[in-house]
């Protein structure tokens, strides 16, 4: 498992906050895996076993959305990516979709619409949100999660390619755990 | 960067200052007193105390006293940290919030309002793993104040060791106790650790306690010159 920083910087003092509570999800759940800063992948990030997870960041910190050709590799990364809140902005940016105004901050119900191998099967579900900007959905992929002008997760169309705008590190390890399991 | 940590004296707000520190100044510690001993926000035992750790970590403090009432103590909260970013220009606020949503989205809010960097180093941390790291590090804290059964009067004045870590992570199994204290169960101030410049020894205290809710109240203290290793 490839898991990546996208921090304003490198070690920089949001690592904690936002990269070691993944890491210590897919640390307990036994799968090997190894951290990188996004600025260090150089686009032959195409072997990492067992997926990648992208991370989010605070809420100032927007400056992964100004360098998104450095995230270009994942258009043809062949496996399953987990795009969390910046994750996901980045991930909608590169498939053709848009980074959008929406802030939200705390506890919020979430509806799942749709049965997928990471979310379950439709139900209502409450999780952490942290964020000034969403997305909007782009082309081949669908809604999972909220509408289409509250996008809360996405799923690309025939692959294992997940966004979702909350945090799944508070309150929702499972969702963690789970994309550890996908093949 | 220049940041401002929200300060109680305690375990939390002293490693997430801890962990600040290694990349980013320091500007100033943000105290708030609330008049109110249960409020929903703030660390209450011995937070008079703060200063004094301030003095042995070499930074400056600001203190602000909120009434300590629900929801209207983020307005005191809010005007602290504005006053800080006046007094001491910080860009950022520091917290040592590690599962409150509560705490830490009304912090986040507050950043938000005033566009300031929000850090909480400690969010989601193992808290059985984060007590032995502070350990490691070479911190001493003591317990201060116990909140929640089956935490009795022996617990005041325990300083954090490894039995008393394994007491807490049994505890943890059986009733549910947060180990960390993070539910409120438990408050620490810190005695010495790798930020202090000089270690605080505790001169006279009392205890008041009822019912498995209690505190130390530390009476006198000073601040001790520690040996060069």
């Amino acid at each position: 498992m490839l898991i990546v920083d996208l921090c304003y910087e490198k070690d920089s003092l949001s690592r904690y906050e936002f990269v070691d509570p993944i890491v210590q999800v897919v640390r307990k759940s036994g799968r090997r895996y190894r951290i990188r800063h996004f600025s260090d992948l150089g686009g032959g990030e195409t072997d990492a076993e067992g997926g990648v997870i992208l991370c989010g960041t605070a809420l100032k910190d927007n400056s992964y959305a100004g360098r998104i050709e450095e995230f270009s590799w994942i258009r043809t990364f062949d496996g399953p990516i987990l795009g969390i809140c910046a994750g996901m902005q980045v991930i909608a940016s590169v498939f053709g979709g848009k980074i959008v105004p929406w802030p939200e901050i705390g506890l919020k119900e979430i509806q799942v619409i749709s049965e997928t191998p990471l979310l379950g099967e439709p139900r209502s579900i409450t999780g952490y949100h942290l964020h000034n900007y969403g997305v909007d959905l782009p082309p081949d992929f669908d809604l999972v999660a909220g509408s289409s002008d509250n996008v809360q997760a996405f799923k690309r169309r025939g692959h294992q390619v997940y966004g979702i705008i909350f945090h799944p590190e508070v309150r929702n390890k499972w969702i963690i755990e789970r994309f550890c399991q996908l093949e | 960067m220049k940041l401002g940590v929200l300060f109680s004296g305690g375990k939390d707000s002293v490693f997430a200052c801890r962990r600040a520190m290694k990349r980013n100044q320091v500007a100033c510690l943000i105290t708030l007193i609330s008049e109110n001993q249960d409020s929903y926000m703030f660390h209450t035992p011995n937070i008079d105390r703060a200063g004094v750790l301030a003095e042995a970590m070499d930074i400056p403090i600001l203190a602000w006293t909120t009434r300590g009432e629900e929801e209207l103590e983020l307005e005191d909260l809010k005007a602290a940290i504005a006053r800080a970013r006046e007094e001491y220009g910080i860009q950022g606020v520091v917290t040592g919030a590690i599962e409150s949503v509560y705490q830490s989205s009304r912090v986040q809010r507050i950043c938000r309002d005033l566009d300031l960097w929000c850090f909480n180093p400690l969010w989601q941390i193992d808290q059985v793993g984060y007590l032995r790291l502070l350990l490691r590090e070479g911190f001493r804290v003591m317990i201060i104040g116990v909140f929640a059964y089956p935490l009795d009067e022996s617990w005041l004045g325990k300083e954090l060791d490894e039995e008393v870590i394994e007491k807490l992570e049994r505890l943890q199994n059986r009733y549910r106790i947060n180990p960390s204290g993070e539910g409120g169960e438990l408050e620490t101030f810190v005695l010495d650790g790798p930020i202090l410049k000089k270690r605080v020894e505790v001169v006279k205290f009392s205890k008041i306690y009822d019912n498995y809710r209690g505190c130390l109240q530390i009476a006198d203290l000073r601040l001790v010159e520690k040996l060069e290793k």
